[in-house]
């Protein structure tokens, strides 16, 4: 093949190191422009904000007991108060504090590991891919509710295990998308070139072909996110999660969820929820913009 | 102006295709970029109209313009697109898909992603006919008829294979049938034969050649190749950066090119014989202008050595310079005396090849294991490359050539056979080999896209290597750095650049600096200028010579362009289904007499200068290498095949005359007269 066919931009050679910064602006500029990306921003910034300020912002203290026992939505609490009297906006505002703490060391953890892994098993290929890729999926046929309840029963729960054992969940997933894209990657002359000049295996893999393979990681990292956020919300709500007396919104959830058998009280549960819901569309919105945009 | 190209283009109703002034812009960064700037030209009834220039220059653009298929960013801006005297622009949608459905067909460069490879053949050929209204057995029929018609022996079972079980060869045709089926009034070729080896090209234009004939299809040809145009139009038209420059009958641009581009174009071509030792490539030096950069004056003018003040402020009208032949430069008279490359004052280091090789193989194997089946890649295969020379390495697809060249590196080991780097032998694996093995032998690959990190700079890629490969670091790195990049003439501004900022050539000249950081006592170049244009091919080639000049490097050169292998190789091995054919002084090999293989290959290649050798045609497809035939494995296509020795025995390779060597039963006295004889009766 002598010649290509689409009709390419020549690239200027004169302006290369202007048109690499262009390049990069270019890529930012498309993110801000799209609409799916911003508003996903958007609602994550704004539970982020409430993360970082927390209870010195909220109306009331979110931890603070009253006499007003589940008063409905008024002038005074915007989304009512729960069974101890407390202000469930106040709770809600806070409540993010603990999952944004949690899910996104967990989604790195997890993204650190499959990279790794991915990369071992893109790379070598044969025996070392065959005995990785067995191993992962017999660790994703497992369900992961039932891995991590039994391993919080029996380690105990505390942030650290939490995110440790999101990470360690998540490593499989991430390393199958690594692996794939490695393997596009490794069939590339310029790994042979790098193996031709003597180098190990570790500067190929993380040198040579990690940069060209953080697209879809940084892509898989968002869509992790999303899932981290949910898992550390079902976790909590089983009582495996977050502890009390964190206003966490899936603690409110389960600390009031008994109230709607009697059809009222609806407010304790739906505001958090709502919260929970809110935060992963934003995550996967983000996702979703970016997929868009590193896709091309 | 548009005057004279109305003569020259014999303006009438009976045109198939008509571009009048084509404007045709790409929106990039939010800024109209134009691609093709005022293009006017027509391709009459039954004509074959060649679109030659190089990558960049709009051809691919015109083609898409023309049957409104330009990418999303793309529109025409301005002027007339007419087929069949139909005004293509003012078409409605239903219209337009009309047209596309019976006027226009185009055959694409890659057959490869052109077919769908989910549907057999049979259906996707018998789709052209079911989308006019055909009954399903009617249009089944219909494809067999067409299939039949492009050469293909067994229709019946090609039509119940998928695409990926048809060679790239027989894919083309199947494609090339699907076009003409509907008897279209225009055939737009890309870049048709672009992806195929030599052989296989010659037979898809013969054919595409025969067919014109006979159906009288108007046809536009699309090509970098000029060898090509010139087999295949009667009118070319030369485009550069959008531009036509130059037009006129195809044999009159060849022989008396008028513009500027076209000579420069014409020059760098390694053609007649010409080698290394006769002088230097000429080149078009600077680079094609920026997309829909502003050109007030000539568009060539700033790559132009006959440039004057006017050609920089003033654009030249069409000059009539011929009967039908017009150029778009203010000294067309003085086109050809566009200066040429000065002479060479190379020393090309002189062999000596009674010293010890610096590499050699013996006897070398190497066995796939693909399904449960053993395919044997290489079959006993042994050379040596003396220091200074260049050993060229051709055959078609599958011969082997690459595989060769992994095995010589270390990226596969050999099964059977051993490999000697200056008299020591060389392990098979690269992991086993010391470091200063490992930087003997460096290659350079044929696509710089790929064989570069695109996330390292410059800088990064070669200071990696000068510590890999010359063992410094800090400032006698940064030193040695700038160096390398002057001997390959990579300006020092690139030296924060990736290699996405680069040009093609650009891109090769760092992989040339990076195969050599350390000093290497062997480069093996695969394919290293056939992913290149032609200007930019010379100056590679040149470039390669030089180095070999300064460093008595050796090359164990690959290419399936025997015009290029002859430019740069001292000697050169044929392989065939693995196997050596033939081994020999370049010189010996081109001139003959010429193993049967080497001579029909030779046969294969369209040249510039015409000329009058018949191909030769080879019967049938390259066998599959896990199950090679018996005796000769060339037996099955061979033109020359004296009888049933050729099945039962394998020729052994022997010198037939000084440094000369072939494997084949027929004597070398008897290949001599019989392709003397030949070429006498051409």
């Amino acid at each position: 093949m002598s010649t290509v066919a689409t009709p390419a931009p020549v690239p200027a050679p004169a302006a290369a190191a202007g048109e690499a910064r262009i390049a990069r602006r270019e890529t930012l500029g498309q993110l801000v422009r799209s609409k799916t990306f911003l508003a996903g921003a958007v609602i994550v910034l704004f539970w982020v904000f409430w993360a970082i300020v927390g209870s010195r912002l909220t109306p009331d203290d979110p931890l603070a007991q009253s006499s007003d026992v589940l008063k409905g939505i008024s002038g005074d609490h915007w989304f009512g108060t729960d069974q101890l009297g407390r202000d469930v906006l106040s709770r809600v505002l806070a409540g993010a504090s603990a999952t944004l703490q949690v899910a996104p060391l967990a989604t790195l953890l997890g993204i650190a590991g499959g990279t790794t892994v991915g990369l071992v098993s893109g790379y070598f290929l044969g025996f070392v891919d065959d005995a990785i890729s067995r191993l992962v999926d017999a660790v994703l046929a497992l369900p992961l509710i039932v891995i991590a309840v039994t391993a919080l029963a029996a380690l105990g729960s505390s942030r650290l295990t939490l995110i440790v054992l999101i990470g360690v969940v998540f490593t499989p997933i991430v390393s199958r998308t690594v692996r794939a894209a490695v393997l596009g990657e490794r069939e590339l002359e310029y790994v042979q070139a790098a193996r031709l000049r003597g180098e190990r295996a570790p500067y190929v893999m993380f040198v040579e072909i990690l940069p060209n393979v953080m697209g879809p990681i940084i892509v898989e990292m968002t869509v992790r996110l999303g899932y981290a956020i949910f898992a550390v919300a079902g976790l909590t709500f089983l009582g495996f999660g977050v502890q009390p007396p964190s206003p966490d919104w899936s603690l409110q959830i389960a600390d009031n969820y008994q109230l709607l058998n009697a059809g009222t009280y609806e407010w304790t549960v739906l505001f958090p929820g709502l919260a929970i819901a809110s935060l992963i569309v934003g995550v996967n919105l983000m996702a979703d913009g970016l997929q868009q945009v590193l896709d091309r | 102006m548009s005057q004279t190209v109305e003569r020259a283009a014999g303006i009438g109703a009976a045109n198939a295709l008509e571009l009048r002034d084509l404007d045709v812009v790409y929106r990039v960064r939010g800024r109209d970029r134009q691609v093709l700037r005022g293009v006017t030209l027509s391709v009459r009834r039954g004509e074959a109209y060649g679109l030659v220039g190089e990558s960049g220059c709009g051809k691919s653009t015109a083609a898409l313009a023309i049957v409104q298929y330009l990418p999303r960013n793309g529109r025409v801006r301005g002027g007339e697109i007419r087929i069949d005297d139909r005004d293509v622009l003012s078409l409605s949608r239903d219209e337009l898909l009309a047209l596309r459905a019976d006027a226009v067909s185009m055959v694409y460069q890659n057959p490869g992603t052109a077919l769908n490879p989910s549907l057999r053949i049979g259906k996707q050929v018998a789709e052209v006919f079911t989308v006019r209204g055909a009954t399903k057995a009617e249009a089944l029929d219909r494809a067999r008829q067409a299939l039949v018609l492009v050469q293909i022996a067994d229709p019946d079972s090609v039509m119940q294979r998928y695409p990926h079980q048809l060679s790239g060869g027989m894919q083309q045709r199947v494609l090339i049938a699907m076009a003409l089926a509907k008897n279209p009034s225009l055939l737009i070729l890309d870049e048709p034969t672009t992806g195929l080896d030599a052989t296989v090209e010659a037979e898809v234009l013969d054919l595409v050649a025969g067919l014109q004939a006979k159906l009288h299809t108007s046809v536009l040809f699309i090509s970098h190749n000029l060898a090509v145009i010139a087999k295949m139009c009667d009118r070319v038209g030369v485009l550069y950066a959008g531009r036509l420059v130059e037009e006129g009958m195809v044999e009159q641009v060849l022989r008396d090119p008028r513009h500027p581009y076209t000579v420069g174009l014409l020059r760098c071509i390694p053609r007649g014989g010409a080698r290394k030792d006769h002088g230097r490539l000429d080149t078009i030096p600077g680079f094609l202008p920026n997309l829909g950069e502003e050109l007030p004056g000539c568009v060539f003018a700033d790559r132009c050595a006959l440039a004057q003040e006017i050609c920089h402020t003033e654009e030249p009208p069409l000059y009539e310079v011929g009967e039908v032949h017009v150029s778009r430069c203010y000294f067309h008279e003085q086109a050809h005396e566009l200066p040429r490359e000065e002479a060479a004052h190379l020393s090309l280091p002189a062999v000596d090849r009674t010293a010890e090789p610096v590499l050699r193989f013996d006897d070398l194997g190497k066995v796939f294991r693909q399904h449960g089946n053993d395919i044997h890649a290489l079959e006993g295969v042994s050379a040596a490359i003396w220091p200074g020379e260049a050993l060229g390495l051709v055959g078609e697809s599958g011969s082997g050539k690459t595989t060769l060249a992994r095995t010589l590196l270390g990226i596969v080991g050999p099964t059977s056979g051993a490999v000697t780097l200056d008299g020591k032998a060389l392990e098979g694996h690269l992991a086993r080999r010391s470091a200063a093995e490992v930087r003997a032998l460096q290659i350079v690959f044929q696509n710089p896209d790929t064989a570069l990190n695109r996330r390292h700079s410059v800088r990064r890629i070669l200071r990696r290597s000068l510590k890999k490969l010359a063992d410094l670091s800090g400032a006698p790195a940064e030193a040695r750095l700038l160096e390398l990049m002057q001997s390959v003439r990579l300006a020092e501004r690139y030296v924060s650049a990736k290699p996405g900022q680069l040009s093609g050539g650009l891109k090769q000249r760092l992989a040339i600096a990076r195969a050599f950081a350390g000093e290497p006592q062997v480069v093996v170049c695969d394919e290293p200028t056939s992913a290149l244009d032609v200007s930019v091919q010379a100056a590679i080639l040149n470039l390669l010579v030089e180095l070999q000049t300064q460093r008595r490097v050796a090359y164990l050169f690959i290419s399936h362009d025997l015009g290029v292998v002859r430019y740069i190789s001292d000697r050169i091995a044929v392989l065939y289904l693995g196997r050596l054919m033939e081994l020999g002084p370049a010189e010996v090999v081109f001139a003959g007499p010429h193993h049967p293989y080497t001579e029909a290959l030779l046969s294969a290649v369209p040249t510039i200068d015409g000329g009058g050798r018949e191909r030769i045609k080879l019967a049938g497809e390259i066998p599959s290498a896990a199950e090679p035939p018996s005796g000769c494995v060339f037996h099955t296509r061979c033109h020359r095949k004296v009888g049933e020795i050729c099945e039962l025995e394998e020729p052994p390779l022997v010198e037939v005359e000084s440094g000369h060597l072939m494997s084949c039963h027929i004597p070398i006295e008897e290949l001599r007269r019989l392709q003397v004889e030949r070429s006498e009766t051409a």
